[in-house]
Order: structure tokens, then C-alpha cells, then sequence
């Protein structure tokens, strides 16, 4: 009995605020938009029972979706969100895999100090992350005055309000989500294998190669999911540094929901979104299983 | 064996330095007099002075560490006792469903959990305000805490709970007394850790707080939209002195009451 509150609780709590919420927004997705509060025409109504589940069946037009897939807009924005994630994670990892190596190579008193400073910025607001590159990378920006003072442009470079801006936050503010798991499993390995190789008669770079880098792998999964999966729905990094040039779903889901005013087609933008994410989402899930129990 | 090469060297500092520049050159600028963040016109802390006087901003303050003191609370009681279900209640019907609900938040875009959580609301008609951003709050961050809380439940020994059962405590006096000590130091990171994400929040909130309750992220985030303003500089210097201070101070703490612990063993053994 005991046992079965001690589960209860968290479960259900979870059940009622992250799985109803789900099939809310799904049930919403196939409704109609209304002029009224709530600005949607509800198409399931389950007070009349299984006479209105049949009724709603029989109007079950997936009208949002169809216009989803009518309008290149939204079609344009996935893609566009796709692409950004995946060239923004390869661009974390090629920047965070050598920070998380190098500081397995510090000594021992200092490691705790590198990873404290790589934990830092995660506890410091996102916003005010993305907000400092604003001042940075914009016309008149601390970039633009540097690279003009050092004679190296003559004039300044529009970097803030196009896709070069969100890459660049996007990295910044995901490096940790890099580093951090990949810091882990090589700090786990074990020295005398990369000794053997070296004995065997492996060059340093070629033992790398044969065993840090493959051996590193259950890490770096780990950390191209932790960036790739947010990232794909960010909204923050694209409103602020990213301009009216920049596509991305989330902003158009915002928009959609805040400027339109259109909670079912919110609802089918939100549906779509969540069917491209499960599939990384249960792969991840596997991944850090199985670091869990080769860890066990 | 282990070495820093010039290049382990030249990615630690160009790393660091990508990690921090932007923070320092915000730093700066919030002390500079002149109204353009662009240009430097001297030394001031008149930003700050004008951010005191704003009442809006002193508002969403107090609204954002209410929310944030609730939710964090809450999620460390509700993810300890998922963490400790999640590692040691064995088998049970919809431990997939259950293990996917603790992992899934963690990866999912704010704004899906941000409208699905106000369609629910609107849905059991619950008035949006400071309440509603605690409930989500509370439901994403005891995700983290459960996350942290049970990796430290896994390394746990649990013959030291099976010896106070055995002494005839009752599970709870056992967990109190036995387990709760034990996974202290993972809990209070688990509080810490939900009270900075709920402080940082501004997606989720957005979607869940009513006309009634702004917080500070919503606050900062509809300024910052006009572009750079110095008192937002000034706000950000403030919030990031409070977390270096706080993340600092935490670590430091940790680390004396683990050399602590290590003498207390040492003279137990010695004894």
C-alpha cells in the first residue's frame, strides 16, 4: 500500500501535467478556430458520449494539418529549424570536444575549477546569454568597433538579424550541454589503453583516433541530443538574434499562438514538431540507458 | 602520463574565452554613463540607481522569486520521491511510461510544454497567474531534481538502510534518518539547480502567467526586443553576480564538508 502512494504521486502528477497536456493539444490541433474564448470551436465533445466521438469522427477533417502542408511557410520553417539544429550541434561538438578533451588532460587539482567554470554559465540566465551577443554582434557592435579599430574591415559587418547570429548563440549557449558529457566518459577512461597503443606503436594522433575517439561515443551522443533536441524548437535565440531572415518553428509557433491568435493551428504546428522529436527523443532515452548500466 | 599539449592549452583558453567575453563585456557596459551601450562615455552606476527606482522591474522580481521558492520547492519533494521510485521500486505496471515522463521534459522544446500546459488550464478552467506558473514550473524542474537526486541514489549503499531496518526503525524513520542524509548534498544541488531554471524561465511562463503575474524574464525579454538598453545590463550584472556569488560559495561549502566527512572516517577507523 505504501509502495503503491510512493509511486502514485510523481506518476500521477507527471500523467496530469505532461501527458494530459499532450493529448490536449492534440485533440485541439484537429478543432476549428473561432472568434470567441477560448478562440477555438471544440470538435470532440465528450459530455455527449460515444454519440459525440462518432459525430466527431465523421467531421475529422485535419484541416490544420492539410493547411500545414498547403502552405510553404510552415513547411520552409521545419526544414529551416532542421537544418539550423544540425549544422548548429556538428559546430558544438567540433568546439566542445576539444575543451572537454583538454580539460581531461589538466591536472588533477585543476579539474574541478575547469568544470565549475563550464558549469557556471549554465546557472546564469539564458536570456541574458543570448541578450550580451546582441550588443556584440550588432552594427555598431563591440565586434563591428574591434574588427574596424584592428583595420581588418572597413566597414561594419551585419551579422546580428540573419542565421549567422543563431548559430552562433545557439552554440554559445548550448557549449555546456556539450562538454559536460563527453567531459564524463573520457574522464572515465582508462590511461593504460591509450599506453598500450602508443606501445603497439600508434602514433599519439592515431591513438586517438582508435581509442579515445570511439570510446568517447556513448558522450558525445549524449551531448548531440541534449543540443540538437532543444534547439530544434528554440525561440528565444531566433527572436532576439535572429531577425525577420530567420526561419524557425518555434518562433512561428509563438507567433502563431501570441500575434494570431490561432490556438488549433498552434496546436497541429506543436503536434508535427512533437512527431519529428520522438524519434531523437527515444534514441536518446536508449543512450543514456545504456551509459547508466555500463556504468552499473 | 596526462599532459597538456599547445593545443589542449589553445582550446582550454579560446574556449573560456568564448564562454566568458560576452558575460564581461556586459559587465562593463552597465557601468558606462552614456545612454548608447555602443559608445564608452566614463564611469557610472547611475543604470543601477534608475533600476531601483523601476517599479515594474522591482515587481516581476518579487513575482519571479515567489514562483521560483514555490516550484523549486516543490519539484525536490516530488523528484526526490521520483528518483527514489525510479531506483528502487523495482518493477511496476508503467515504469517506461513513467522513466519517458521523468527523461522526456528534460529534451522537450519550452514552447510545446509551455502551450499544452496553458491549453490544460484554460481546459480546467484555472485563472492564469502566479499559481499556474508554479504547477508548470514545479512539473519541468522535478524532472531535473529526479534526474540528479537518482544518480546518487544509484551509487548508494543500500545495506546501510537494510541495517537500520534490521535495527527495527520503520522505513521512514530509515529513510529520514539513514538515506535522507546521505542524498543530502544531491537534493539541496536538485533545489538549487530548480530554483535557478524557474528564475530563468521565460518561454514557459509566457505561455502559463496571466495579466496578473509577470516575471522578471518576461519583463527583460519584452525590453531586450527594442534592442541593448543599460539597464538591462545593469539588471543582467546583478543577476549574474548573485549566481557566481551563490554557485561559488555552494561549491566551497560542498567541498569543506566533504574533507569533513573524510577526517570524521578517518578517526573512526582510527578509533
Amino acid at each position: 500500500m505504501r509502495r503503491f502512494v510512493l509511486i502514485a504521486i510523481p506518476y500521477f502528477w507527471l500523467l496530469a501535467l505532461f501527458l494530459v497536456p499532450f493529448a490536449i493539444v492534440f485533440k485541439i490541433s484537429l478543432s476549428d478556430i473561432a472568434l470567441s474564448i477560448p478562440p477555438y470551436l471544440p470538435q470532440l465533445d465528450l459530455a455527449k458520449g460515444w454519440e459525440g466521438f462518432t459525430k466527431f469522427l465523421g467531421a475529422l477533417d485535419f484541416e490544420n494539418f492539410k493547411f500545414l502542408m498547403m502552405d510553404d511557410l510552415y513547411y520552409k520553417a521545419y526544414l529551416s529549424s532542421l537544418k539550423i539544429a544540425a549544422i548548429s550541434t556538428f559546430l558544438t561538438l567540433l568546439i566542445g570536444y576539444p575543451i572537454a578533451y583538454a580539460m581531461t588532460r589538466a591536472s588533477e587539482e585543476w579539474r574541478p575549477t575547469l568544470l565549475m567554470l563550464v558549469i557556471l554559465p549554465f546557472w546564469t540566465s539564458f536570456l541574458i546569454r543570448v541578450y550580451a551577443w546582441i550588443g556584440i554582434l550588432g552594427q555598431e557592435g563591440f565586434l563591428n568597433q574591434t574588427l574596424m579599430f584592428l583595420g581588418l574591415t572597413s566597414e561594419p559587418l551585419i551579422i546580428l538579424n540573419t542565421p549567422i547570429a543563431v548559430y552562433i548563440g545557439i552554440v554559445y549557449t548550448y557549449l555546456p550541454f556539450m562538454i559536460l558529457p563527453i567531459y564524463s566518459t573520457l574522464e572515465k577512461l582508462d590511461d593504460s589503453l591509450l599506453e598500450a597503443a602508443e606501445d603497439l606503436g600508434c602514433s599519439r594522433i592515431k591513438a586517438f583516433w582508435l581509442v579515445t575517439f570511439p570510446l568517447s561515443r556513448g558522450g558525445i551522443i549524449a551531448g548531440c541530443f541534449l543540443v540538437f533536441i532543444p534547439t530544434l524548437g528554440e525561440f528565444v535565440i531566433p527572436s532576439l538574434l535572429g531577425g525577420s531572415n530567420t526561419l524557425m518553428i518555434g518562433k512561428v509557433l509563438w507567433d502563431e499562438f501570441f500575434s494570431n491568435r490561432d490556438w488549433p493551428l498552434a496546436s497541429a504546428v506543436a503536434v508535427i514538431l512533437l512527431l519529428i522529436l520522438i524519434i531523437p527523443i527515444i534514441l536518446f532515452q536508449r543512450n543514456e540507458q545504456k551509459q547508466r548500466e555500463s556504468e552499473g | 602520463m596526462r599532459r597538456l599539449t599547445w593545443f589542449n592549452t589553445t582550446s582550454l583558453t579560446l574556449g573560456f574565452a568564448f564562454l566568458y567575453l560576452p558575460m564581461v563585456i556586459l559587465v562593463i557596459y552597465s557601468f558606462n554613463s552614456s545612454k548608447l551601450v555602443t559608445v564608452w562615455a566614463g564611469f557610472s552606476t547611475k543604470w543601477y540607481g534608475e533600476l531601483m527606482r523601476n517599479e515594474a522591474f522591482l515587481d516581476a522580481a518579487w513575482v519571479t522569486i515567489k514562483v521560483a521558492v514555490l516550484s523549486s520547492t516543490f519539484a525536490t519533494v516530488l523528484g526526490t520521491l521520483a528518483a527514489y521510485v525510479l531506483v528502487r521500486a523495482g518493477r511496476f505496471w508503467g515504469r517506461t511510461l513513467f522513466s519517458g515522463m521523468i527523461y522526456a521534459p528534460l529534451v522537450m522544446p519550452e514552447v510545446i510544454t509551455g502551450l499544452s500546459l496553458l491549453l490544460l488550464f484554460i481546459g480546467i478552467g484555472l485563472d492564469r497567474g502566479v499559481m499556474t506558473i508554479v504547477l508548470a514550473h514545479t512539473t519541468f524542474s522535478m524532472c531535473y531534481v529526479s534526474v540528479v537526486v537518482s544518480s546518487r541514489l544509484a551509487t548508494f549503499d543500500m545495506s546501510l538502510e537494510e541495517a537500520a531496518l534490521d535495527l527495527g526503525s520503520t522505513p521512514f524513520e530509515a529513510f529520514r534518518l539513514v538515506t535522507l542524509p546521505i542524498i543530502a548534498p544531491a537534493v539541496i544541488s536538485g533545489w538549487l539547480l530548480a530554483f535557478t531554471l524557474s528564475l530563468d524561465d521565460l518561454v514557459i511562463a509566457s505561455f502559463t502567467s496571466g495579466p496578473s503575474a509577470t516575471t522578471l524574464p518576461i519583463k527583460i525579454f519584452s525590453a531586450v526586443r527594442l534592442g541593448v538598453s543599460p539597464e538591462i545590463n545593469a539588471l543582467s550584472t546583478i543577476m549574474i553576480a548573485i549566481v557566481t556569488i551563490g554557485v561559488i560559495s555552494a561549491s566551497l561549502i560542498s567541498k569543506r564538508a566533504a574533507v569533513r566527512q573524510r577526517l570524521e572516517e578517518q578517526q573512526a577507523v582510527r578509533s
